[in-house]
């Protein structure tokens, strides 16, 4: 029941019993995203669309539209690199930069 | 009962006859002396064809353990049955099925832990997993054994948490007893159909089972499964007095055996309570007011029940088969005081470390300790624990 944007959490009278999460697909509620040290950053002139790093990544945090990558869920992408260690495009398709570095970079 | 039929079996063959009655969609158990037969038995029924069960033969009881725990959270109705090494191994898996909440069965036959190495009885086994949130029930004979195997099904799936049915090794579980039991419709229609609310292999309602759980949720859990064993008080007793009306025997939190004028006590569980029975008869034939008081649910512990039951009574003797090694007493013991000082009663208690792996416990051995009582009564001072039948 590790529901992270719950302002106020239950009580123990409220859960449901036996450490059960009732309903289908609430690992989407739970933001994994800042647990990142590295980002990928997708470098769209080179994908080839190949759809590896669609089919390793481990959190689903690949974006596609039409059967093409469009880019990165960062609320969920972890950062473990699998997508750029997988990426089979000569010179990689993926960019994996220091997260607080890019972070910085946003706020400029 | 009219429809009760009268057979003789050990208690093995008891529990393993409620096994057939109450048929589960799973049972995966690892043999182990003494209770292979349990399971044994049972692995013919499925053989045979004569349940419709999935038996699990599984390569050691922590993986027994684990494959009830899937069975169960999958939606079935699942049991399985162990002792002593097995139940140890086990260890690891009661703690999870018991926080999931599921409600498996499990017959135990109470042996001693090793180290020395030991197949006879004693409730060490059972007492290092009394904290694990299994509700634990003692057998004093066969027919308990089968009665409460009944039960624990209804009982775990109301209160939604585990089961463990104990018998004592050898003494129970290879000892032949007139055994009454229901026919199988009315055993099928007692322990019902299982409707768990919620089940992994529902693809309508889907559920997430065993999420990491840290500081933020682990104790609301931990405090939710708590007042669950707190509550299922009720429930072991909604279910006894039903089968009590329908079957005719009755049960409860704990026997009491001639407790209404009983001046001295013992307290004691498992087939112990039997031995003591024969003593208590005699000595009031010579006029002693000796009572027992054997607790049949060990967790949840019926405190406030028991010290009730003992208020008037001058000096109480509680009988540990097994030790907490240098705990203040031995389990049960430690229990009883609790209760005793929480209901503002102060009289001797006695307790005794007896029959451990297996060493006899004769009626000599018990009319010493009522003799113990009495002399305690009359002033006398005495050992706080003493250990009956060791060799000096």
């Amino acid at each position: 029941m590790a529901i992270q944007n719950k302002a106020k959490k239950p009580g123990w009278k409220e859960l449901p019993e036996g450490d059960l999460i009732i309903g289908g697909g609430t690992a989407l509620e739970f933001k994994t995203g800042d647990w990142r040290s590295k980002r990928p950053i997708f470098l769209k002139d080179k994908c080839i669309h190949c759809l590896t790093c669609w089919a390793y990544c481990p959190d689903a945090a690949i974006i596609t539209q039409d059967g093409k990558v469009v880019g990165y869920d960062y609320e969920h992408c972890k950062g473990c690199g699998i997508c750029y260690h997988e990426c089979p495009v000569k010179g990689k398709a993926i960019m994996m930069v220091s997260e607080k570095e890019a972070k910085a970079n946003e706020k400029k | 009962m009219a429809n009760e039929k009268i057979v003789a079996r050990t208690g093995n063959e008891a529990m393993a006859e409620a096994m057939r009655q109450i048929n589960p969609d799973v049972v995966a158990a690892y043999p182990i002396t003494p209770a292979t037969e349990v399971v044994q038995i049972f692995a013919g029924y499925v053989a045979d064809g004569i349940v419709d069960t999935e038996f699990v033969p599984v390569e050691s009881e922590h993986s027994a353990m684990s494959a009830c725990i899937g069975s169960s959270a999958a939606g079935g109705r699942t049991m399985t049955g162990t002792s002593s090494q097995g139940l140890a191994l086990m260890a690891e898996m009661l703690y999870i099925a018991a926080g999931l909440r599921l409600p498996i069965v499990m017959a135990d036959v109470n042996r001693a832990l090793s180290s020395p190495i030991n197949i006879h009885c004693d409730h060490s086994d059972t007492m290092m997993v009394r904290d694990a949130g299994w509700i634990q029930i003692f057998s004093e004979n066969c027919q308990e054994a089968y009665d409460n195997m009944l039960q624990a099904v209804r009982i775990a799936e109301t209160a939604k948490l585990p089961v463990v049915v104990t018998t004592d090794g050898f003494i129970i579980s290879h000892g032949m007893e007139r055994l009454e039991i229901l026919s199988d419709e009315d055993a099928k229609n007692f322990v019902g159909e299982y409707k768990p609310e919620n089940y992994l292999l529902n693809f309508d309602k889907p559920i997430t089972v065993g999420a990491l759980d840290l500081t933020d949720y682990y104790f609301e859990h931990k405090r939710q499964q708590v007042e669950a064993i707190k509550d299922s008080k009720k429930v072991i007793l909604d279910v006894a007095k039903e089968f009590g009306t329908k079957y005719g025997r009755t049960y409860g939190l704990f026997e009491q055996y001639k407790m209404d004028d009983a001046q001295i006590a013992i307290v004691a569980m498992g087939s112990t309570a039997g031995t003591t029975k024969v003593v208590v008869d005699e000595l009031r034939k010579n006029g002693v007011k000796a009572g027992l008081i054997k607790p049949r649910v060990f967790r949840p512990f019926p405190k406030e029940e028991l010290a009730e039951a003992l208020k008037n009574v001058k000096a109480i003797a509680v009988m540990d088969r097994s030790d907490s090694m240098n705990a203040q007493e031995g389990p049960l013991c430690v229990e009883v005081k609790a209760a005793l000082f929480d209901a503002d009663i102060k009289v001797p208690v006695l307790n005794y470390i007896y029959g451990l792996g297996g060493r006899e416990i004769k009626l000599e051995d018990i009319n010493f300790v009522y003799n113990e009582l009495t002399d305690a009564v009359s002033g006398k001072s005495k050992n706080r624990i003493s250990y009956l039948g060791v060799r000096e």
